[in-house]
């Protein structure tokens, strides 16, 4: 299987922030083509082509911006709060295509009538922060951005917010919440964000990832899109592939492409494939079996995972995986938000005994408690982030828990005999 | 984000300066807070007067943006060394040498994780995901991705450091 081009078709250039070679290269029409439609019209080309958010949940975009509540004034905002360890498509995509992001910003706010959004980056992007303030004022300069849009009478202004480095905050209602000025915190769903988001009016709220593929869905039209890969959740997907791979970096290929076309695809395992994370750290830690999973929400949800933001992190047999769960403990710990105190309270116990138990001080029966503490988060923790910490831990446990334990019976066999 | 460099003849702008630029509006709190953070050149921390002006122009309690500034790993409300340092140590970075790196600037700085070096230039934490993962290991100085980079690299960057300020 080989690779597609949809946004790669925009992310070789040398040139980002040349808009005359943007829309040579195909860019600004979905734009046109979406101004000259009905925005109900635009809604329906969404949902024909069966988009799903990049984000990691899934949801499909098309809805979504159906079920905005249309009294009043409405927001847009573009999520470019990367942060899911093992995930960098959406900077590469910023960095590499940033007409591209703007372009599908100003279709989504046409569609769903706002005529102000927000990209919200994270702060740990700088570069990518000025280069998007660029793309913006260039945008603005000839005519796609600002009052009426190339003389539609549409009108649409983007701003950009920078974020203060906070996991939690990809989240949307606490991006949200952070955008206001707020400590990032999660916020109770309903309502919505599309009922009650900024400032409690509707907001949209859509990944970097997804937003681009909205010009490309316009201009190429719904059914090209849709016929690739699986249909329940077509399209291509930008997969960012790292670790013990020969050649690292983001692949754009179909939904549904698997574990190991992807990893062939960069350049194969350096050493003896051990172990594939999938979905980021909040993801499931998975065996050789993993290689013919398929990477398509569905299939991924099958496997009692989650495809997530399309992180593929593949570990050779150098790596111990006790480390993984000490790694993965303390991203947990250290960012939890602290609204709540399962995961609150949860995450540090997990720290302390994954931290224990790679240090060689463990416990065999901490590996109970290490599942027994993430059953008790996933069923009260208040948001999403508490309540995936079961998906790396049963997986970690499941397919590798036998190492974690002899390596434990090992270390207190040292100490007894010296 | 600001660049924290700036050439020595250019006059440190006021608090004030900063925040008369923004709008009082929440909206731009965080934004207004990075660059106060970096006012100063080789500052990287928000001091307490700082903190009260910031509130003061966007009419909000001081306890409310401490709360606020102390949510938020980029801002540091302690005194910070002239460069921080943030290495990456998630996963792709871990198994790609992140260690390797710690080891090194922890040898060379003296100093572990969140510690600043006795002659306050450096300051060294240690972040969970800097999104570069393909050229891991990754960290940054100051506002700048560092990718991929040896440990001889990493001394050859660090020795710039030290020659520009002596």
């Amino acid at each position: 299987m080989s690779g597609i081009r949809y946004i790669t078709t925009f992310t070789d250039s040398t040139k980002p922030l040349d808009l005359v070679e943007y829309c040579t290269l195909g860019g600004m029409s979905g734009l046109q083509k979406a101004l000259k439609s009905e925005s109900k019209q635009v809604i329906e080309t969404v949902k024909q082509s069966g988009l799903k958010g990049r984000g990691g949940a899934g949801f499909d975009t098309g809805r979504k911006w159906e079920s905005l509540a249309v009294n009043g004034d409405r927001y847009l905002v573009c999520n470019a709060d990367e942060g899911e360890p093992g995930t960098f498509k959406d900077r590469y995509i910023m960095e590499r295509a940033p007409f591209l992001i703007l372009e599908g910003m100003i279709i989504a706010a046409y569609a769903t009538g706002a005529h102000t959004g927000y990209i919200y980056i994270r702060g740990e992007y700088p570069d990518v922060a000025r280069t998007i303030e660029s793309a913006i004022k260039l945008a603005t300069e000839g005519g796609y951005l600002g009052e009426n849009i190339l003389g539609s009478g549409y009108s649409f202004n983007i701003e950009v917010r920078i974020g203060g480095g906070s996991y939690v905050v990809g989240d949307e209602t606490a991006l949200l919440n952070s955008l206001m000025g707020n400590r990032g915190y999660p916020l109770l769903k309903p309502p919505f964000p599309t009922e009650r988001g900024l400032w409690d009016r509707p907001t949209i709220v859509n990944n970097v990832e997804t937003l681009s593929y909205v010009p490309l869905i316009l201009a190429r039209g719904p059914e090209a899109f849709a016929a690739i890969g699986p249909a329940d959740s077509p399209g291509p997907k930008m997969y960012s592939v790292s670790g013990h791979v020969r050649e690292p970096g983001v692949y754009e290929y179909p939904m549904g492409t698997t574990v190991r076309e992807l990893i062939d695809a960069a350049g194969g395992v350096n050493g003896t494939l051990k172990a594939v994370q999938i979905g980021g750290t909040a993801g499931p830690v998975y065996g050789v079996a993993s290689l013919d999973y398929a990477l398509d929400f569905a299939s991924m949800r099958k496997q009692g995972g989650s495809l997530g933001s399309g992180a593929v992190v593949v570990m050779n047999s150098g790596v111990h995986m006790s480390q993984v769960l000490e790694v993965t403990m303390r991203f947990y710990a250290e960012e939890s938000c602290g609204q709540c105190f399962p995961c609150r309270y949860g995450t540090r116990q997990l720290d302390f005994m994954a931290h224990q138990l790679a240090a060689g001080r463990g416990k065999t029966d901490y590996l109970d408690r290490i599942r027994e503490t993430a059953h008790v988060m996933f069923g009260a923790s208040f948001c999403p982030f508490g309540q995936s910490v079961t998906l790396p831990i049963n997986s970690l446990l499941d397919n590798f828990g036998d190492e974690i334990v002899s390596f434990v019976k090992q270390q207190q066999f040292l100490k007894e005999v010296g | 984000m600001h660049d924290a460099k700036r050439s020595s003849s250019t006059p440190v702008p006021t608090a004030a300066s900063i925040l008369e630029k923004y709008p009082p509006e929440r909206d731009r709190i965080l934004s207004a807070l990075h660059e106060m953070q970096v006012r100063v050149p080789g500052k990287s921390w928000i001091s307490d007067e700082e903190l009260a002006e910031t509130a003061r122009h966007f009419n909000i309690p001081l306890a409310e943006l401490d709360g606020v500034v102390s949510f938020y790993a980029l801002f540091s409300r302690k005194k910070r060394g002239e460069h921080v340092i943030r290495l990456c140590d998630s996963l792709s970075c871990r198994i790609c040498g992140s260690l390797d790196l710690y080891h090194h600037l922890r040898e060379r700085l003296g100093i572990t994780r969140g510690m600043t070096t006795g002659d306050r230039r450096f300051t060294l934490e240690i972040v969970n995901c800097l999104g570069a993962c393909s050229t891991a290991p990754n960290m940054m100085i100051d506002d700048r991705l560092v990718s991929g980079l040896s440990v001889a690299e990493i001394d050859t960057l660090l020795d710039g450091f030290e020659e520009v300020e002596s």
